[in-house]
Formats: structure tokens, C-alpha cells, sequence
């Protein structure tokens, strides 16, 4: 399988790259290109001109930043699950990204092209969701900054604009007492999620003070479920159970491997599990 | 267009020009003739194709050509050394991993990426190491020998 002919333009730096998506109409970035060659493989997207960010150092790697955990787009799935300081501040990325796929493609494989391209078995959404994350763009008229919750608008659709690069995502440190977890049921040829479970409790003097839970591939674009019923609550396997069973969408995905019934009744099991897990940690 | 591109696979030194949608895999191929690489799935689930990229193991049907300009590249075809196999392919010739052999490149370049980051690993940890390539042989219980078996002669 050949992608269609398209031409190939390399960029040496982010204003480089800026420049050449105004210069090119239809272009696509590429990253690591594991989101992006398979399509063009199959022939689901067509750019006249690919350009190549692949090689851009200033996007890639992981720092602490704002009391918080700046990745930079270009910084590999690999390197994220192995990243000592998201082990300590932010352990269910880590978590999350060593779920991805398989060892060859963490090693290719981008935070930056994974959520662009917002595939919705993608591990990742449910959790930068989940904590509230923020993703960082920059166009030739500035940079700007949104939620996750907002970037993923429906099915492969972001917010990113045209004219924009996404450049890096902000994560914010977790909480003193706080537990996430990422649970997921894999598809076992693809590797991709038909079901995946971001949670997190926060756990104060024997009180839990915070809970969320976000689960990916019920619907176009992570699901996020109330749970707030835990609040103050006992965390019981019971209770937590009742906050899990809370997922709903109303036009649940649907395809050969699971239809949508089937994925919302495996989201409110894993969303239970992966809650149970949170607790456990907290 | 066509895209100049200068590499090192297997320690030489290649130099050419390709098309932009020129996959990796097949320049590998067809235009070096080194068809160890093996084209499986082509949608990077089956792992037939990975060799390594600056000694990390990649699907070399999802990169394009034009991306490893500048890389060292290695296949199957340069892990013997001076005649003497690796000891991977002496691995899964002594421990009979393979039947039909047309995962076994792919094994054995993921196999090494997994023993270079961890060189004594447990049976699930290879297991896990290996998830990216498939064997259809249903041969995986000696796949696993065979790692071992090449672990402890690396160590």
C-alpha cells in the first residue's frame, strides 16, 4: 500500500513550519506519522504537501513547568511512559502511554500527533481530560491555549486551526492524596481501545474531597462521567460502582468489533475498576 | 519531487533519492535489496517489517524513507558478525522459534531493542516486549525460549 503522491517539505524550526502551512493549502504536519501514514495508506487523506516537524528539538521533551508538567508535542509515547518526572507528579500519563500500541510504536508514535489526530480508541484523551490538562497552539498571529476538554470537538475533529502547531501540552501536578488510574480493554489486533477508563480520587483525612472519571471510545470524543455522588462518600466497591454506572451518550460508536450498547456497558465495568484502582492509590 | 536522503544501514553508507511516499520498507526492499524486512499487514499491527532506527525498533512500513534520512539503520541482515550468527538467530535456530519464518526478522530486531533496555527480562516482560509482532505459526512459546536462551549468552 502506497500513499498518494504528495510533495515533501522539512522544517527546521516552529515559524519554518508556520510559514510553509500558510505557503501550502491543505498541508498536514507530520510528527512521528503514526496516525498520520496509515491514513494516507489507506488513502482516507490525501495532502497535496506533507510537512515534516519530525526533527523540531524545541518540541520535543518533558520539564517541569508552572507547578505543573510541560510535554512537548514531538515527546514520544516511549518517552512519556519512561519519564521519571511524570512518575512523580503525573504517574497515569506515564501510565497511559505505556498502553499505547506496542514498543514500535511508542517509539515513533507522538503526544502531539496522538491527540491531533483524535482517534476515538486514543489512550491519551480520556486522560488529559481526566486532569484537566491543557493543550498549547501557536499560529503565525500567536500562541493560545485550551482545555482538552474543549480541543476535542468530535470524531478526528480538534480545535486546532488551519494556520496552527500544536506545540505542547501543560498537565497539571496531582494533588496531595490524590490516586488516577488508566484501565483499558484493548482491541486485540489494533491495539487501540474499544474501551478505556481514565479515573482519579482524592483522598483527605480519610474524606474523599475530588473524583473524576473520563472513558474513551464510548463516544466521538472522551465521555465525561459525574461521579461527584462520591464526594464525602465511603468509597465503597457499592458506591463506587453506582457513580461508575452514571456513563451515558447518546449516540454511543458502534462498529464490527462492538457495537455501542456494548461499549457502554464495558465503560461502566472498566470506569468501576479504574475508580477502584484510583482509591486504591489515593 | 523526489527527496535526496543519506542514511547508514547496516554500517555503509547509502545514498539516494526517493520519493516523498517512498515507505521505508520498501526502499529497503527493492531499492537495496535487502528483503529480510518482511511486508506483513501494512498497518503496522503485525510487526514483520520492524527493524531499528537509532537502535529503536519501528514498523518500517508506517515511516517514510524521506524520515530516516540522517538515521543508522539495521536489519536482520546486518546482525551477524563476521559470519557468526547473533546470538537471536542462534536463539531461534536452537530453540526452534520459528516454522515458517516470516515473522522471524521482525522478532528478532524486537527482541534486541527489548534486550538492549532490559538484558535479563522474565517470560511476561518479553511477552510484552514482543506485542508489536504476530506469528501466526502460533509459535510463541518458543519465541520465548528463544530470547532467553539469547539473554543469558548476552549477558
Amino acid at each position: 500500500m502506497y500513499p498518494a503522491q504528495f510533495d515533501y517539505r522539512r522544517a527546521g524550526s516552529v515559524d519554518e513550519a508556520l510559514g510553509l502551512l500558510q505557503e501550502h493549502e491543505d498541508a498536514k504536519l507530520m510528527a512521528g506519522g503514526h496516525s498520520l501514514i496509515p491514513m494516507m495508506k489507506l488513502r482516507l487523506a490525501q495532502p497535496p504537501v506533507v510537512i515534516d516537524i519530525g526533527r523540531l528539538d524545541e518540541l520535543k521533551g518533558i520539564s517541569e513547568a508552572g507547578g505543573g508538567v510541560r510535554v512537548g508535542a514531538l515527546t514520544t509515547h516511549a518517552d512519556i511512559a519512561a519519564s521519571d518526572i511524570l512518575a512523580a507528579s503525573c504517574p497515569v500519563l506515564a501510565e497511559a502511554a505505556g498502553h499505547i500500541g506496542d514498543a514500535q510504536v511508542r517509539n515513533r508514535g507522538t503526544i502531539g500527533g496522538n491527540i491531533a489526530h483524535a482517534d476515538p480508541g486514543s489512550d491519551l484523551p480520556p486522560v488529559l481530560v481526566l486532569l484537566g490538562a491543557s493543550v498549547h497552539l501557536q499560529s503565525p498571529s500567536g500562541a493560545r491555549s485550551v482545555a482538552a476538554a474543549d480541543f476535542f470537538q468530535d470524531l478526528l475533529m480538534t480545535d486546532v486551526g488551519e494556520d496552527e502547531i500544536l506545540t505542547h501540552v501543560d498537565v497539571p501536578a496531582r494533588n496531595a492524596g490524590a490516586g488516577a488510574a488508566y484501565l483499558k480493554f484493548e482491541h486485540p489486533a489494533s491495539g487501540y481501545a474499544v474501551v478505556g477508563a481514565a479515573a482519579s480520587v482524592t483522598v483527605q483525612h480519610g474524606r474523599c474531597t475530588a473524583a473524576g472519571l473520563v472513558v474513551g471510545g464510548v463516544g466521538a470524543v472522551p465521555t465525561a462521567v459525574d461521579v461527584s455522588s462520591l464526594i464525602g462518600a465511603d468509597l465503597s466497591d457499592d458506591a463506587i460502582a453506582t457513580a461508575a454506572s452514571g456513563l451515558d451518550t447518546e449516540d454511543p460508536l458502534g462498529d464490527i468489533f462492538a457495537s455501542g450498547d456494548y461499549r457502554v456497558h464495558v465503560g461502566k465495568v472498566y470506569g468501576k475498576r479504574a475508580l477502584a484502582a484510583a482509591r486504591d492509590r489515593a | 519531487m523526489t527527496v535526496s536522503i543519506q542514511l547508514e544501514v547496516n554500517g555503509k553508507p547509502v545514498q539516494a533519492e526517493v520519493e516523498p511516499r517512498r515507505l521505508l520498507v520498501h526502499f529497503l526492499r527493492e531499492d537495496l535489496g535487502l528483503t529480510g524486512a518482511n511486508i506483513g499487514c501494512e498497518t503496522s499491527l503485525c510487526g514483520a517489517c520492524t527493524i531499528l532506527v537509532d537502535g529503536s525498533a519501528v514498523k518500517s512500513c508506517t515511516m517514510l524513507a524521506a524520515q530516516a534520512d540522517g538515521a543508522a539503520v539495521t536489519t536482520i541482515e546486518g546482525l551477524a558478525r563476521n559470519g557468526e550468527l547473533h546470538p537471536l538467530q542462534d536463539g531461534f535456530w536452537e530453540k526452534h522459534g520459528l516454522q515458517c519464518g516470516y515473522c522471524t526478522p521482525g522478532m528478532i530486531l524486537s527482541a534486541n531493542y527489548l534486550l538492549e533496555q532490559n538484558p535479563s527480562p522474565s517470560d511476561e516482560e518479553i511477552r510484552e516486549g514482543l506485542k508489536g509482532n504476530i506469528c501466526r505459526c502460533t509459535g510463541y512459546h518458543n519465541i520465548v525460549e528463544a530470547v532467553k536462551y539469547a539473554a543469558e549468552r548476552m549477558s
